[in-house]
């Protein structure tokens, strides 16, 4: 245990963590807004994630996007690309919804059915990308990691003793907060919001005020969606990479943040995230990042134990102002 | 008719609770349902407001068949159910409850005056705009429910059980709005297992036993009914 290690760069362990768990968390939303309204675990949400940085790097390759081009520019490109892997995330966990949930739901499958179909939607992903790039786009293309080029380079941008904050972190932590915040506020101010969290308390109910039921739940998918594409640029902000397996790890961790924060409750999305990221940097530099994942999973269970529904354990209906 | 129901038939899995079930209700009528616990009054509430559909049967509403409309659906067209027992968004406050009921309307100014309608009604619920529903009483609930299907403006308001586990000051302050809302110019079709309150209230009035309709006829005149008066009113 390196106690020394860790407490002389607590404050730039902190913001990495933070950072990690910014982009867990934003992922987290879509497990949370799907279970809150559909009691399902929406496996296939990894994929919604893996999708979005791959078209960052398509937006990057079509723009011609790299590390020289002015800031100006580099602001523009890094806002297209968020802006169309927002859209194409959106659109798959929408498709998603549409082919595989929504036909099951029509014919009242048990919830097992409809858990098993989201994991076969997500390894179907999976393997499109892991192969059909390569067919495609032919090498380096298949299931090795394929590098994104940096169009905003890491600068420095604030210094306290002998850490130093990074542009990156900084937009990574303020954008995820920024979006968590607004969805906060969209859930339990707007006639939308109150919508879907009438249908997660009660959707028999909810459809007798005239909520469309149909509607909430393409709802839920298209922000969960949003939420996921700008994690995938934010995180290819922060590891410049894509690859065909890269939602799993994340989507299991988001999961577990989801959890932890209480599953089906928004701001429990953001509290697990980051207390996840948190707790994985300083465990790797307590011991060494090998640990991390493990430490991960342990801190689920003790947490668990003592509160089985999670840190802030309310549903997303029951979460209010 | 602003409501016409047509033998329609109900199934929970392989268990018909409506055996062709028929009713009416007209405009500015107030109709009344009464029958014993699991005589199928909640089935009918459901088919009508299409939370349940039917497997056989028509339902025209405002001239127009509703049948194969789902619950909002129906909803928009000013079918407007307030469900039995506790059928109120029990996360969010009284206020958020009631906007939940206008929550098809955009005409801001009048949902407004609709609120201050509903407060007047029933002033308790203007005394605790900000509870959580979840944790109010079954009365204030009961009330909660009423006023927040009153905030759509329905054509017809359909209420299930607005008696259930209210005690019975309760009850009669219960009806006694609902008469209110009635003489406000509101259609009413009740379902209710408190006959004698149900039938004082009713123009109309059905009698529902194991899924048919098995008597019909003026609320004054059931009242007064040898047979209801066993069955219904505990008077011999």
């Amino acid at each position: 245990m390196d106690f020394t290690n860790l407490i002389e760069g607590l404050a730039g362990f902190t913001v990495d963590g933070l950072t990690k768990g910014s982009i867990y968390a934003l992922v987290a939303l879509g497990y949370t807004l799907v279970y809150g309204v559909l009691r399902l675990i929406n496996f296939a949400h990894s994929e919604v994630f893996m999708v979005g940085a791959w078209t960052v790097l398509g937006v990057y390759t079509a723009v011609g996007a790299h590390s020289g081009v002015g800031v100006w520019l580099a602001i523009g490109i890094t806002l297209l690309a968020g802006l169309v892997a927002a859209l194409v995330s959106a659109g798959t966990a929408l498709v998603v919804e549409r082919v595989a949930y929504r036909p099951l739901r029509n014919k009242n499958a048990p919830p097992l059915i409809v858990l098993i179909t989201a994991i076969g939607c997500s390894l179907v992903l999976v393997e499109i990308f892991g192969h059909a790039l390569r067919v495609f786009f032919g090498a380096p293309f298949g299931r090795s990691a394929v590098n994104i080029p940096t169009v905003v380079p890491t600068r420095e941008v604030f210094t306290i003793g002998n850490f130093n904050m990074s542009n990156i972190d900084l937009i990574v932590i303020l954008a995820a907060v920024g979006m968590m915040v607004a969805l906060d506020l969209f859930v339990n101010k707007s006639r939308l919001g109150r919508g879907v969290r009438a249908v997660a308390q009660d959707p028999d109910t909810a459809s007798l005020m005239g909520v469309n039921k149909n509607n909430v739940i393409m709802l839920v998918f298209i922000i969960g969606g949003v939420a996921a594409g700008l994690a995938a640029l934010l995180h290819t902000m922060k590891y410049d990479f894509a690859k065909f397996d890269m939602g799993f790890l994340i989507g299991i961790k988001a999961f577990t943040a989801a959890v932890l924060g209480g599953i089906g409750n928004l701001r429990g999305a953001l509290v697990g995230g980051l207390l996840l990221g948190v707790c994985e940097v300083y465990s790797s530099a307590l011991i060494s990042s090998n640990w991390e994942d493990v430490t991960a999973f342990v801190i689920l269970v003790v947490v668990l134990m003592f509160r089985p529904t999670g840190i802030l354990g309310e549903s997303l209906g029951k979460a209010r102002a | 008719m602003l409501l016409e129901v047509k033998d329609i038939v109900l199934n929970y899995g392989k268990i018909e609770a409506l055996h062709g079930l028929s009713l009416e209700v007209g405009e500015g009528e107030v109709v009344s349902l009464i029958g014993a616990n699991g005589a199928g009054k909640t089935s009918t509430m459901r088919a009508i407001s299409g939370v349940r559909g039917v497997s056989s049967g028509q339902i025209s509403f405002n001239g127009e068949n509703v049948t194969n409309l789902r619950a909002d659906q129906r909803m928009r067209k000013g079918l407007v159910l307030a469900p039995e027992g506790r059928g109120v968004f029990p996360g969010m406050t009284v206020v958020e409850n009631l906007e939940m009921g206008a929550y098809t309307r955009r005409d801001r100014a009048a949902i407004l005056s609709d609120f201050e309608r509903v407060f007047e009604l029933f002033p308790r619920l203007s005394e605790r705009k900000k509870q959580v529903a979840g944790t109010m009483s079954g009365g204030e609930q009961q009330m909660l429910s009423i006023g927040r299907a009153l905030m759509s403006r329905p054509k017809l308001l359909l209420l299930d059980e607005p008696s259930m586990g209210l005690a019975p000051m309760l009850i009669q302050q219960i009806f006694s709005i609902i008469r209110e809302i009635a003489q406000q110019g509101t259609t009413i079709l009740v379902v209710e297992q408190n006959a004698k309150q149900a039938l004082t209230l009713a123009d109309r009035a059905y009698v529902l036993e194991t899924g048919n309709i098995v008597k019909t006829g003026k609320g004054s005149d059931l009242l007064t009914d040898t047979s209801i008066r066993e069955a219904y009113l505990g008077v011999a």
